[in-house]
């Protein structure tokens, strides 16, 4: 249906050759957390700054609300960016750069005032005011440049890698600060990152990115559980390859001979078609089982542990199979790196588990 | 980095006696009793100035060169400032053509681009005088000016005029309220120095102005006459007092907010 | 209509970049480009009285030039004192370069700035301050008569050559100590250590390391010298005297007592083709050692 908030139709942006993004077209819903994720170079920047109004577009044009604003330079559009180096404004305090922007609204000084004390409360600088872009920590300063683009109360909030500078915990805590905040104030957020925890832990919604084009526009669940190619299953999360080739349709499922291990029915949601070498198995590691002894699963394999990462929470072990070319990676909550003694083990896999997709 | 070095260090203390050896003696000459600067001294004096100061040509010619020189200082910086604004922010076709071209009066002697606006503004029928001296400083300062001006932009973080767009002003005012007040600095010390250039230069005043004499030219009629020695002497000290102090000025401004050991005092090599 | 020009403006950096550049670009076309070209076309007309100027096309102003032994040998005078200037410039500034970005590790800026003070002041003066150093009832030769030394004073020191040669050293240092400076600095000295550290000597470090690394500034230096220094008036005016004369001195002479115009075109243009001829060479013999050298 076409009453969403955001249209992306056709859009399309090179610089001399290099195609940056490549006739892309989605939606966005009003009220959304909108996550564009991919790795450096795939293009989500410039989309983002396209809709910001920094980058005009090759092709293509963007609907706002059902205007065209395509056209519109950056001043003129009810967005507002939250720059990945913050952009605070040196030269005048936290409380003149977030009024910055209030100037050409009209609004009363009073107003003004009430605005500004309500959004540092939001992102809890109170007391701030006076300060100087100098006197901040790195995560103050992202939120000084949240609360400047957030006053102006825009239809559209744009992050671009916001919470890149900043270290491990404070990076947490803000995912959930900005994932809170989203929700409360119910602005729609285009958030960008290279980080794929970060886009499904906080996202609605997430377009996956790589040279110019979406991979795949779904939830984090579907991401997660059905990535549609070989790259969304080896960008989100962590993933094990397995050779293969389809043989013949079988109703929903498809047998597929998998390396040496045999041939099994796997279900083929993409439709990918018969007696293909052009196609992979994907089995997470969280899905796979480790264990001291042989189990009943679909298929189980000796192994040999060649090394284990002890991650805390759950340990990684990098196995060896005589079926399978490459290390298996199984990850366990339940065995550690001190848990089998001469390294012989047996993983296991559920067919389910399994996912069928193209090579490229 | 290396390790002490002695003889360096001396040659290096016996260069700098070198350079500013004849910078010094002006002033110290100019103390001088007597109408020649030899050694020994001969006494303490400060008559040269007096009798420099009163002299009516001296003040009409100071004059002349503190009006070009502010004038070919405001409108070669402002020049300068957008050319400087294009090539740091810009990436763009003929980039360093450009360049090379704005840069070219560096690379001309200078007496040919005297002769050259010479010659093209006396074929229009116009009188020589300060007007064209005005024009062939800005024509001198520009290069100068952007040198200092692009050094300064390199360090400018586009992305604040960007938020500035991105939160409602348009080109103007970003302008007016984000980019000035942090190229003030830059801008204050591409100001000075390109006064200071307009204000000591000669060979295009000595073929562009006609009667109206700069201060430069004033000296070099006062530097034929033996008797006018220590006059020259008197205001060649002042004028190096003043140009120092403005110098040191504008670049204690230049780098105020870089924080940076940059050394190229703007001077970009391109091949 | 507008709509359209917003979109042509929004669409193109080129477009931006330019309408920033254009003042500056006016000015070079205006006042250098075009008066340069005009200058130049002078030189093909003839000075027949001292108002009038046939402009009928000739070559003979150059046919002139070079018949004339005078101007060809202020050419060739203009070039050597040059030349050497632009060596012994660079002589004695290298090792103060070197000095400062290799020895000094505190305020090297403030070196720089106290090196480069003194050229700030009128080039007027600092070439009358020589004069007042080199006459004969100067400075050197005053104190060295006074202190015994010497009973006449020396006068090859002033209205020479050697006053000239002298005076363009100090006037034009700075312009060889900025881009010396700045790609000195921009060598790794993690390269020069590791020269060391296979073996080559002090001196073998210097010539295979360290001086080609050092070229490009050597290559600036050497033409923001050399330039300004083939056309200067002021220095051989004061100082020169008749053995020191240098060709602008009568391209001045021609565009004013003489009145010569067109004459003194062709001479200006004579030396801007020298010029630029001398700098091809040099960035081209330059490039070709470096490339062996490393």
């Amino acid at each position: 249906m076409n009453n969403s908030f955001i249209q992306i139709n056709q859009i399309s942006k090179h610089f001399g050759d290099v195609k940056a993004v490549d006739n892309v077209s989605f939606e966005i819903q009003e009220g959304e957390f909108f996550s564009l994720l991919g790795p450096s170079g795939c293009g989500k920047t410039t989309l983002l700054r396209l809709l910001a109004g920094f980058e005009y577009p090759t092709s293509g044009n963007l609907l706002l609300d059902g205007s065209d604003i395509t056209a519109l330079p950056p001043d003129k559009r009810p967005t507002n960016m939250v720059f990945q180096n913050y952009a605070i404004f040196p030269h005048i305090n936290v409380e003149k750069n977030i009024q910055f922007g209030l100037r050409k609204l009209g609004l009363t000084s009073e107003e003004i005032r009430e605005r500004v004390n309500d959004v540092l409360s939001l992102v809890k600088l109170d007391g701030y005011e006076k300060r100087f872009s100098s006197q901040l920590s790195g995560g103050q300063r992202q939120r000084v440049a949240l609360a400047r683009a957030l006053v102006r109360q825009p239809k559209v909030l744009l992050l671009d890698e916001p919470l890149g500078a900043l270290d491990k915990k404070l990076r947490d805590e803000m995912q959930l600060e900005l994932r809170t905040l989203q929700k409360n104030i119910g602005i729609t957020f285009v958030f960008v990152t290279h980080d794929q925890q970060e886009a499904i832990s906080m996202s609605d919604r997430v377009a996956v990115m790589s040279e110019g084009k979406i991979q795949q526009l779904s939830t984090p669940n579907e991401l997660y559980k059905n990535p549609h190619n070989i790259f969304v299953s080896d960008f989100i999360g962590e993933t094990n390859f397995l050779k293969s080739e389809t043989k013949s349709q079988d109703g929903e499922h498809i047998n597929v001979s998998i390396e040496k291990l045999g041939e099994f029915k796997i279900k083929n949601s993409l439709n990918i078609s018969e007696n293909s070498s052009n196609v992979i198995c994907s089995v997470r590691p969280e899905t796979m089982m480790i264990d001291k002894v042989k189990s009943d699963w679909d298929i189980c394999l000796e192994g040999k542990i060649k090394q284990t990462s002890y991650l805390g929470e759950m340990t990684k072990f990098y196995i060896e199979t005589k079926e399978i070319e490459k290390i298996i990676t199984v990850s366990s909550q339940y065995f550690d790196n001190q848990s089998f003694k001469n390294n012989d083990c047996f993983i296991s896999i559920n067919l389910d588990d399994i996912s069928l997709l193209n090579k490229k | 980095m290396e390790q002490k070095n002695n003889t360096l260090l001396f040659y290096t203390l016996l260069y700098f006696v070198f350079l500013y050896l004849p910078v010094l003696f002006l002033p110290l000459f100019s103390f001088n009793d007597a109408d020649y600067m030899s050694f020994p001294l001969s006494g303490f004096t400060t008559e040269h100035y007096e009798e420099m100061w009163g002299s009516v040509n001296l003040h009409k010619a100071l004059w002349a060169s503190i009006k070009v020189g502010v004038v070919a200082s405001i409108v070669s910086t402002t020049i300068a400032l957008f050319a400087a604004k294009a090539f740091a922010r810009y990436k763009f076709r003929g980039e360093n053509i450009s360049y090379g071209a704005i840069m070219m009066p560096f690379l001309i002697p200078e007496i040919i681009l005297a002769v050259s606006i010479l010659v093209i503004w006396l074929s229009l029928g116009f009188k020589l005088g300060l007007i064209p001296v005005t024009l062939g400083h800005i024509l001198f300062c520009t290069p100068f000016a952007m040198l200092i001006l692009i050094a300064r932009i390199e360090g400018f973080d586009f992305s604040l005029e960007e938020a500035s767009r991105d939160l409602g002003e348009n080109a103007w005012g970003t302008f007016y309220r984000v980019s000035l007040p942090l190229y003030l600095p830059g801008i204050i010390a591409s100001l000075l120095l390109s006064f200071i250039i307009s204000f000591d230069e000669f060979i295009l005043a000595f073929f562009l102005t006609g009667s109206d004499a700069t201060l430069p030219m004033y000296m070099w009629g006062q530097m034929r006459f033996i008797q006018k020695l220590p006059h020259v002497l008197a205001l060649g000290a002042v004028i190096i007092v003043f140009t120092t102090m403005i110098v040191l000025l504008a670049f204690w401004l230049r780098n105020i907010g870089q924080g940076k050991d940059k050394a190229e005092l703007g001077i970009k090599i391109h091949e | 209509m507008l709509h359209a020009l917003q979109k042509f403006y929004a669409k193109s950096e080129s477009v931006r970049a330019y309408t920033m550049l254009s003042p500056a670009l006016i000015l070079i076309i205006l006042l250098m480009l075009i008066p340069m070209i005009l200058m130049l076309s002078f030189s093909f007309f003839t000075q027949i009285s001292f108002v009038e100027i046939d402009y009928t096309f000739t070559i003979q102003r150059y046919i002139d030039f070079f018949q004339k032994n005078l101007l060809v040998s202020l050419l060739i005078k203009s070039l050597k004192i040059s030349f050497l200037v632009t060596l012994i410039t660079l002589l004695t500034a290298y090792p103060v370069c070197y000095y400062i970005a290799f020895y000094v590790k505190k305020n090297k800026m403030l070196w720089l700035v106290m090196l480069t003070l003194p050229f700030w002041t009128s080039y007027l003066l600092r070439v009358f301050s020589w004069k007042i150093i080199l006459g004969t009832k100067g400075v050197i030769n005053s104190s060295l008569i006074t202190a015994g030394l010497l009973s006449e004073p020396l006068t090859f020191l002033m209205y020479s050559e050697t006053a000239v040669i002298i005076t363009l050293t100090h006037a034009y240092a700075a312009f060889a100590l900025l881009p010396l400076y700045v790609s000195l600095e921009k060598i790794d000295f993690s390269l020069i250590e590791a020269g060391r550290d296979l073996g080559l000597s002090r001196l073998e470090v210097f010539w295979k390391i360290t001086f080609p690394l050092s070229m490009p500034g050597v290559i600036g230096a050497i033409l923001i010298i050399f330039i300004p220094t083939v056309g200067d008036y002021v220095t051989p005016a004061l100082l020169g005297g008749t053995d020191g004369r240098m060709l602008s001195n009568m391209i001045q002479a021609y565009f004013g007592k003489i009145n010569n115009i067109p004459l003194g075109a062709a001479s200006a243009t004579i030396m801007l083709f020298t010029v630029a001829l001398v700098t091809m060479i040099v960035s081209y013999t330059t490039k070709k050692l470096t490339q062996r050298i490393s």
